[in-house]
């Protein structure tokens, strides 16, 4: 068993022909840790985000992810790898629009062979379980596209989504921050205890600093990433 | 695949006012072009049809296409006559089953008028050698009577037992009347699709008894048009031909061999024969020279229509390339559940596809459905005759062309949001 669900050495990032964006000479979660990230825009977090996830080739050095080098991955390895083991949740536009709950809840299923014989009994079945305990009414799982819900529910059914077949790591970019404040901490507390029920180790990008009591460890993007704050291209 | 196509199908869907703008363009096209080839071949088919059973087409020396031009589709005219001796000569010919004389140069109200023996109506044959038939009366008996075609007897509203007057020359307002003669309508044909049904058919003999007063008369002094029937008469036959006219020329006359492989030889002997020049052409070889001249003009019309269905793709693509950018969101949710930039790439070549499908199965269906309506229509007025009623092959390989293109149209939009995809990531640009 790897301890380490993220590890990563001497990281280095930039856009092609920019100024470095990541210098990260270390950075590590162990298994299961839910980790606070804490910074401002700009200051790199979407970026590294998009390193751990695969979804960007980093520059320089090793980016350890539930064992895998992802730096020693082609583009469509580190593609299935994130299909396979990480669960992602967005700050908001986070379902398909024309798809109902359960077929966006169900989608990382459908790509990934992994997720979906991972799931439990089946897919279907893991589906409507995780969408029941994050509290989404049965009735407004099918039959209707995901966006007539509310924001605070599109966001639970987004967590959902990311659970299903039991990824390894769970990452969440800012996915409170469409929320009001009581909806805000009940999604917190579901989050953190569906992700500790299924073992998953959770990464939670947030600016908001409020919200890092409950983490088992809270870290600014400073603290572990040396470059130069500047505004991201996005 | 499976779930991509429907992914696909859902965020057409979802789209779907703008989605069924596209395929309804896409249809309108691809009717256009299923109803213009319908059309086409109809036309080929009914050109084809014109003229069958006739072995050979004789008329004084002249190209095949003007011989078959106006002794078949009674178009323009001839330069000279062909004798009377002549045909009687090949007539009697032992190898010589049938012919039929044809004697043009009147008309009647914008109709030709065209003189013949009652062989006519025995031996004609159109389409697939079917013969002549009457819908109302029989054949001519005597120099009183006329037989009108389908066409004329609708259009002028003539059924049998009227009496019309024929005019000297062609065209509508004619040069001279010949009211001296009226005639009665003894027949009325059948429809048949060919220029049968726009003929009024008299007997030879009424064709020389009406110009017997003609010749050398104060009239034709009046009338500078030159007379078909005895400009070339080098004995002027005509002029005395008394009781029982014997007409001097005729235009042309079509010939029935009892035997396939005396044609040949008959249309050599014809064509060097020595009592005068003279042309003969196979119907089928002069009919084909003839649409190689006239398929030029349906072949532009085909063109057109292609042109028609690539507008439709492109304003396919000019919509799915706008959709593009609000769906960036779209294809980074897609990536962030495990979908590649290739699953992203397919998903947009996808949309191409099933928006030209639903176009072409629309438009297929709609051409099918207003061709069935209009058939009966276009058979009875203007003799066309749709040799399809319902989708055939050719509609499969329309289908196919259509939606391939869209295919490759597709991998524009597909190749940006494949590079889109790669690009943007999992960054959510709204």
């Amino acid at each position: 068993m790897i301890e380490l669900a993220i590890d990563i050495e001497g990281l280095a990032f930039a856009w092609s022909g920019g100024e470095p964006v990541l210098d990260v000479p270390q950075f590590q979660v162990r298994r299961g840790e839910s980790v606070f990230l804490r910074g401002p825009s700009g200051s790199g977090k979407s970026t590294l985000l998009g390193v751990i996830s695969g979804v960007l080739a980093p520059g320089r050095g090793r980016i350890g992810v539930l064992g895998s080098d992802l730096g020693r991955l082609t583009g469509a390895e580190r593609d299935s790898y994130r299909a396979a083991h990480i669960g992602l949740v967005f700050q908001m536009f986070n379902l398909l629009p024309y798809l109902s709950v359960l077929d966006n809840v169900l989608l990382p299923a459908r790509f990934s062979a992994v997720r979906r014989q991972r799931a439990r009994p089946d897919a279907e079945s893991e589906a409507r379980r995780l969408l029941a305990e994050l509290g989404i009414p049965a009735a407004t799982v099918t039959g209707r596209p995901a966006t007539e819900l509310s924001v605070g529910q599109q966001q639970r059914v987004a967590v959902a989504r990311a659970l299903l077949g039991r990824p390894e790591l769970v990452i969440a970019d800012e996915p409170t921050s469409a929320l009001d404040s009581d909806t805000r901490d009940a999604f917190l507390r579901l989050l953190m205890a569906e992700c500790a029920a299924a073992g998953a180790t959770l990464l939670f990008v947030s600016h908001d600093t409020a919200l890092g009591t409950q983490f088992d460890r809270r870290l600014s993007i400073a603290e572990i990433n040396l470059a130069e704050p500047h505004r991201e291209p996005a | 695949m499976k779930p991509l196509v429907v992914l696909a199908a859902r965020s057409l869907w979802n789209r779907r006012g703008g989605a069924a703008l596209t395929v309804f363009a896409i249809a309108v096209s691809v009717t256009l072009l299923v109803g213009v080839e319908t059309m086409r071949s109809g036309a080929r088919e009914s050109f084809a049809r014109t003229i069958s059973g006739t072995d050979l087409i004789v008329g004084a020396r002249s190209g095949p296409i003007n011989l078959l031009l106006y002794s078949v589709f009674r178009v323009g005219d001839a330069t000279t006559n062909v004798s009377w001796q002549s045909y009687e000569l090949v007539s009697r010919h032992p190898d010589v089953a049938w012919t039929i004389p044809i004697s043009l140069g009147d008309s009647h109200r914008g109709y030709r008028v065209m003189g013949t023996s009652g062989d006519y109506f025995l031996h004609y044959r159109y389409g697939n050698r079917q013969d002549l038939r009457f819908s109302a009366g029989g054949p001519f008996k005597d120099a009183d009577d006329a037989v009108v075609g389908a066409e004329v007897a609708r259009a002028l509203g003539y059924s049998t037992g009227d009496e019309i007057t024929l005019a000297h020359g062609i065209g509508a307002g004619s040069f001279a009347p010949h009211d001296e003669h009226p005639f009665r309508i003894a027949g009325i044909l059948a429809p048949t699709g060919t220029p049968v049904d726009r003929t009024v058919h008299v007997s030879l003999e009424a064709i020389a008894e009406i110009h017997e007063d003609w010749q050398g008369g104060a009239r034709s002094l009046t009338n500078p048009a030159r007379h078909p029937h005895d400009g070339d008469d080098p004995e002027g036959a005509a002029s005395d031909a008394g009781a029982q006219a014997v007409p001097a020329g005729i235009t042309a006359f079509l010939v029935g061999m009892r035997s396939k492989d005396a044609v040949l030889q008959m249309q050599r002997a014809l064509n060097e024969f020595r009592g005068e020049p003279l042309s003969a052409v196979i119907p089928g070889v002069a009919l084909q020279q003839l649409w190689q001249i006239v398929g030029v003009a349906d072949r532009a019309l085909l063109v057109i229509a292609a042109c028609v269905v690539l507008a439709g793709l492109i304003g396919m693509l000019t919509s799915i390339l706008a959709s593009l950018r609000e769906r960036r969101r779209e294809m980074a949710v897609l990536r962030s559940v495990g979908a590649r930039p290739l699953h992203v790439f397919t998903l947009m070549v996808l949309e191409a596809a099933l928006l030209a499908l639903a176009g072409v199965i629309a438009g297929v269906a709609a051409a099918h459905a207003i061709l069935a309506g209009v058939a009966p229509l276009l058979a009875s007025r203007y003799g066309l005759f749709m040799a399809s009623a319902g989708p055939g092959v050719y509609d499969l390989l329309l289908a196919g062309a259509v939606v391939g293109a869209a295919i490759l149209a597709g991998l524009v939009p597909a190749w940006l949001a494949y590079r889109n995809s790669l690009a943007d990531g999992l960054t959510i640009r709204t």
